[in-house]
Formats: C-alpha cells, structure tokens, sequence
C-alpha cells in the first residue's frame, strides 16, 4: 500500500478535487451532504499534497503519464520542487477557505453550485501546476476559467454581472492568446511537451515565429497574472464577489499565472537573451508602482486588498527580470508567502464585514474595542505585507531586493523598497481606519465574529508566523527549488526516465 | 404552440434519443462516442423544452441537469480507477470482448461523457428558455 | 497556399479585434468567436499543409503508411473548438443575464461593479 501510493502520489491531488466536484455536483438537491464532501475533499487533498510533496523531496522530480502513453507522445504530468510547493500550499488555502464558508457560505450560494465549482477550481488549479504539456496548460487554464466565472456571478447582483463580463472577456482574449502562442511554437518545433521542448528550443535557429510565440506567452500570462499595462480587470471585477472567493481569487489565480510565466520564461525561453528581459524588468516596476498607487485612494477595503494583489506580482516578476537563481529562490518564497498573506487579509475583510456590516472603511471603525482578537489577527498578515520584521514578508522581500541589488538592477531595488513604504500607508489605513477609530454610527452594532470564520485566518496568521520566526527550511528550500528550475536538464531526464511501458514497476 | 409541432416533437424526441444512443455505443470502432451521442441527446430535451416547455422536458430528465453532470463525471473519474490497480496508470484501459464487441472500462468512461454532455448543455439550454418564457 | 492562409486568419484577427473594440456587448462576444476560430485556423497552418492520406492504418498492417496527415493539429483544434464553444455559450448566458438585469448590453452603461465601494462616492460620511 505505501508503494502503491508512492507511485501514484501524482495522481491524488488532481484526482480527489474531481472527485470531490463530481460528488457535489450529484448531490445538486443536498446542501449538507455538499458541505460535508466538500471538507472531507479538502482534507484529503491537502494530504494527498504532502504525500506529493514528500515524495518530491525524498526522490526528485515526479514524473507520470496518464493512460501509460510514453513521452513525448502521451500527456506528461510533472511535480518538480516548485510545483509541488505550489500544490501544498493552495490545498493549505482551499482548507482554509472550506472551513470559512461554513460560517459566510449562504444558502442561496449554494443552491448556485458554491461547492461544485469551487471543487472545479482547485481541479483547475492543481492541474495548471502539475501538468508537463503546454497544451494541457491551456486546457486547465480553461477549466479554471469556467469555474470562477460560475463563482464570481454566484449572487447574480448587478454588480457582479458587470465584473464577471469584465473579466470573462478578458480572459477569453488571453487564452486565445496563449493559444496562438502554443501553435506558433507547435508550428516551429513539432512537440508540445515541456520536457520535449526544453530539449528540442536550444538547438532551433532562432525565428520569427519564436519571438513572436515568447512574446505572446508573455502577454497571455500578464493578463492572467495581472501585471502592469493588463492589470485593470482585476480591480474592476474582484471586490465584486463574495469575500470568500474573492479571497481564493486573490490567492490563487493569479499565482497560476506567475507560475506558468516562470515554467515557460524557464524552461522553454531564456530570460537573458532575445530581449525579454528589459520588458520584464519594465512590467515588475510599472506592476509595484501603479498597484500600490492604485490602492492609495480607495475606501473599500476589497478594493485596497485587489490593488495590492497586482502591486505584490511585481515583487515576484522582479525574480524572473533578474533571473539569478538568488532572485528565483527569492521569486519562489515569495509566492508562497504571498499565497498566505494576502488570502488571509481577504479573510479578515470578510470578518470586518461581518463585526460592522461594511467594507467601506469610511463607514467602519471601533474595531480595536469590540474585537481585539480579530485586531491582532489582521495585523499579523498586514504587517507581513508590509514586509515588517521579523514577520514572513520581510524575508520575501529581503531575499527579492538583495538579488536586485547583487546583480545589475539597483534602481528596481530602490524602487521595491518605495514601494514597500507605501503598502505601510494603505495598511496602517485599514488599521486607522477600521480598528482605531471610534465607529462614525450612533448606535454601535457590532456583531460577533463566528469561530469558523476566525480559525482559518488564525491558522493562516500561524503559518506566516512560523515562516517569519523560522524561514531557514523555506529559504533552503526556494534554493533547491530555483536550482531545479534554472537547470532544465534534470527535467527533461525525469520525464524521459519515466519508463516506457506502463505495468512494469520497478 | 403549433400543434404539429407538439405532437411531432414527442416522436422526435424519442427517435434522437435513440440515435444518440447508436452513436454513444457506436464510437469504440468507428465515428461516434459520449461526446457526439450526448449533444444529439441534449438537442432532443432542447427539442422537447422547445416545443411542450421546459418543464416537460425537465420531467423528462428526472434529475438535475447539474446532478447529472456530476454524476457523469463520477462515472468517468471512476472508470479510470481499474488501471490504476493493474497498471498503476490512471485511464489506461480494461477491455473483454464478448463475441465480436470490444467492451471495456472505456465504454463506462463514454457513458460518463455523454451524462456531462447531456447536463452541461441542457443547464444552459434550460436556464435560456426558461428566461424567454418568463 | 501559406500565403492565402495568412492573409485569412490574417483578416479574421482583424475583423476580430475590431469587434472587441467596439462597446455593444454582441459585438464583443462575436469578435471573440472570430478571433479564436482564427486561432483555429492558425494552428491548423502551423501544423503543416500538404496533401496526404488520412492518419489510419489499414488492416493487416502494424504502422502508419507513409505520406499521412499528422492528427495532432486536427485533436488541438477540436479540443479547442469545445472548450471555446463552452466559455463562449457561458458568455452569452452572461450577457443575457447582464441585458436583463441592467437593460443594455452597451458596456458604456455597465457601471455597477465600478460604483460598488467608490473612492469618489461622497456621500459617506468621513470620521463623523
């Protein structure tokens, strides 16, 4: 049994979310028994995760190919350091987000399919990050498209019709993109495996149709991920939604994004030649600076949160415009940090909301009196943002600005550390705002946070705690994990190692 | 309604059903399958939502489109399990054959894609119609 | 022959993003469908033209004849013509529902999202 699921560790963390969608989906008709598999899906997800993790670590990269077909023909599902880290950590966050809408999920919500889809998404998700075929990138990247356009329209406002239009129809516009760009590079080098592409990119004379395919995939992430001339769909369509998905959407989507942007600008084109880099560099900058300007003037604490989620992506395509394996290592840590972070300050929004009954901190305030918990609990993820010590952002942003400044780009440093100074501002606003002030209503009426709703956002604060106080294994970690990713030959032997014929276990 | 319409569309409804149903158990050797078999399915509901309402055709569906699309899935996800055991491998395939018929765990997963067909296009069918009704 | 194809998916893109640019919400969602079955079109060149047998081998044989199309091309395309059929079904119910709810599909009247937690709304009151 241990090597039974030793040898199919790959399989679980995509196969249980599917699962776990398709039992919600049949019990259409049972709220309860939705709930109730939902959780039990999650729980068994996360620890499918760290049974992937754990065997990442003790053996390398895993590889597996569904239906037994032999790379390069087959599809290839791949979980390197990076990936698996990845997978971790959202099935971390998706447990969180579980048990928080057991408190915020509303009946109405579910009967508009909550738990199904948000099953789809994690399906999406966890396939986007271990898949190890360009195409069936796309293919997840869709499947994740669908599910959160059904989440983000889950109370049918006016509002989130809007948004959810905003962001269908750029997203559509970027998948047809990374579409284009698949079958430029299909067209040039005749594979659409990732490991068969590293192997088959270096020794193709340099075309056109290369470029052009580069810079497409740069353009299709971007949207994806939000970086600077792209990002304005994100702000107009997050704060729409119900603060739980808004908060998965924050941490996860467009880390799928980031993620597939470090897969290709790795494995398949290098950073350093062909003039990609200035433009990375470019859009990591314009990404902090309009981010956190953007944030500076809004009162909604959604919206303050959906600006920073863009301003937070420059600091990690910071690492990629490096590209040292420092800044990479740096990238890596980053993102999982942030993953964290930035879910959790979504989490105590919607605790804000429902203490005072507004997002708008204009309205809100007295916080610090009626719950002190809730106060330091939003300081913890806050401060971290902030990049505070000894909090877990200040590593994050320690390890990205020390890479900038150790190879050539100390302005991008200078300009991460600005940066860095006006997140202070828009958090100490929230604090000022919602906690400290007195609360603008004559009659108080502040409800009770429910223990659901604060047990996930303490157990986030508690892991970014214990990377701040402890962040030697996680930054060991991101190392070995940038190492992998920076040398491609390692994964091209794992995938093409995969033995030939199914059945023939070692 | 047009009456011809009604009444034909009982007779056609039950005549695409069963083409649909050629074309699932058709696909293992030649053009067919779940994906194609289940769209001639859904056009029947559609057909049948059309022409009585879709309240008729909802009757006729018993369940859910969504629990059906679930369910579908399930069944796919699970035909993939048997592979896993022999061949460590998911979605590689059983198969027996009884007389000049391949049969196999692919047919479950077929049958799995044409219930997702059939729920995930008439959930949208239906959520339109209904909308043009109101 | 290449060239006739560029020129098409060529116009088809064109055609395409014209129509996202406009603000009627139709004209949007069918510049999409332009655009992605250009899409379509564009990784059927990429795969290669020629003329060639159909990928099937014949009975008695182990392998592929020579000279036989490559049915890659021809699986992306169709798995992309159904995912894409999908988000463009989805969109349109959304935009049924959008039409509906708010009474236009010109997106110049879609101002709801933007006016949920305005900076600019004045109405709230600062540190009564």
């Amino acid at each position: 049994m241990p090597e039974f699921m030793n040898d199919t560790a790959l399989l679980w963390p995509l196969a249980i979310p599917l699962a776990t969608a398709a039992i919600c989906a049949a019990a259409w008709a049972y709220p309860r028994a939705q709930q109730g598999a939902s959780l039990a899906g999650l729980v068994l997800t996360l620890a499918a995760s760290l049974l992937l993790l754990d065997s990442v670590m003790s053996q390398g990269i895993v590889t597996k190919q569904f239906g037994g077909w032999a790379p390069p023909f087959g599809i290839s599902f791949v979980a390197d350091r990076f990936s698996a880290a990845m997978v971790v950590i959202s099935s971390v966050l998706a447990l969180a987000a579980g048990i928080f809408a057991i408190a915020d999920v509303r009946r109405r919500q579910v009967k508009a399919g909550f738990y199904p889809l948000f099953q789809g998404l994690m399906v999406g998700v966890n396939g986007a990050f271990l898949t190890g075929d360009i195409f069936n990138l796309y293919v997840w990247f869709e499947v994740m498209l669908i599910a959160t356009l059904g989440l983000i329209t889950l109370d049918r406002t006016r509002a989130q019709l809007d948004g959810a239009i905003k962001y269908a129809v750029l997203n559509l516009f970027s998948t047809i993109l990374f579409l284009m760009a698949i079958g430029l590079l299909y067209g040039v080098t005749g594979t659409l495996n990732m490991a068969d592409l590293a192997r088959v990119l270096p020794q193709t004379e340099g075309s056109v149709a290369l470029t052009v395919s580069a810079m497409l995939f740069l353009l299709a992430f971007g949207i994806k991920a939000g970086f600077f001339p792209l990002f304005f769909w994100l702000p107009a369509s997050y704060h729409t939604a119900t603060i739980i998905v808004s908060a998965v959407f924050a941490g996860l989507l467009t880390k799928v994004g980031v993620y597939a942007c470090f897969r290709v600008f790795t494995l398949l084109f290098e950073v350093n030649d062909g003039g990609i880099r200035p433009i990375v560099a470019f859009f990591a900058a314009g990404t902090m600076l309009f981010g956190v300007f953007g944030a500076a003037i809004q009162w909604d604490i959604r919206r303050i949160l959906s600006f920073h989620i863009i301003s937070q992506i420059g600091y990690i395509m910071l690492g990629l415009a490096i590209a040292t394996p420092l800044a990479m290592a740096g990238a890596v840590f980053y993102i999982i940090h942030h993953i964290v972070v930035k879910a959790n300050l979504f989490f105590v929004a919607g605790a804000i909301h429902r203490a005072t009954g507004t997002y708008d901190l204009r309205k809100a305030g007295g916080l610090m009196k009626s719950s002190p918990l809730l106060a330091v609990l939003f300081l913890i993820p806050a401060l971290s943002l902030a990049g505070i010590p000894p909090l877990s952002g200040f590593w994050a942003k320690f390890m990205v600005i020390d890479a900038s400044f150790r190879g050539d780009m100390a302005w991008i440093g200078a300009l991460a550390l600005f940066v860095g100074l006006l997140t202070v501002f828009s958090m100490s606003k929230i604090w000022i705002e919602a906690f400290w002030k007195t609360s603008p209503r004559k009659v108080a009426r502040v409800r009770a946070v429910p223990v659901a709703m604060l047990v996930p956002i303490a157990a986030l604060g508690l892991i970014t705690l214990a990377i701040g106080f402890n962040p030697e294994p996680l930054v060991a970690f991101a190392n070995v994990a940038a190492a992998t990713m920076t040398d491609p030959a390692e994964f091209i032997a794992a995938v093409f190692a995969e033995r030939q014929i199914a059945g023939a276990t070692p | 309604m047009q009456i011809i319409f009604a009444t034909m569309s009982r007779l056609f409804f039950v005549l695409m059903i069963g083409v649909s149903l050629f074309m699932l158990f058709r696909g293992h050797n030649e053009p067919g399958g779940g994906f194609i078999g289940g769209l001639i399915a859904a056009l029947g509901f559609a057909l049948l939502a059309m022409a009585r309402g879709v309240e008729t055709a909802r009757r006729a569906l018993v369940v859910h489109p969504v629990a059906l699309m679930g369910s579908g899935l399930l069944l796919a996800f699970v035909s993939g399990l048997p592979g896993l055991l022999s061949d460590r491998s998911f979605l590689t395939h059983w198969w027996t054959e009884i007389g000049s018929t391949h049969l196999g765990t692919a047919t479950t997963f077929d049958i799995g894609v044409y219930c997702v067909v059939v729920g995930g296009v008439l959930c949208l069918v239906f959520r339109l119609y209904e909308g043009i009704e109101q | 022959m290449n060239l006739v194809y560029a020129f098409a998916i060529a116009a088809q893109m064109g055609c395409g993003v014209y129509l996202l640019l406009s603000r009627h919400g139709m004209r949007i969602l069918i510049g999409i469908v332009l655009l992605s079955t250009a899409t379509n079109l564009l990784i059927f060149v990429a795969g290669g033209l020629r003329f060639t047998a159909p990928p099937v081998i014949e009975p008695g044989l182990q392998v592929l004849a020579a000279e036989t199309a490559n049915a890659l091309p021809q699986a992306l395309i169709l798995t992309a013509i159904v995912i894409g059929f999908a988000l463009v079904s989805f969109a349109a119910a959304l935009m049924l529902k959008t039409y509906r709810s708010v009474g236009s599909v010109l997106t110049s009247d879609h101002v709801d999202a933007e006016a949920l937690g305005s900076p600019f709304d004045r109405e709230a009151p600062r540190n009564a």
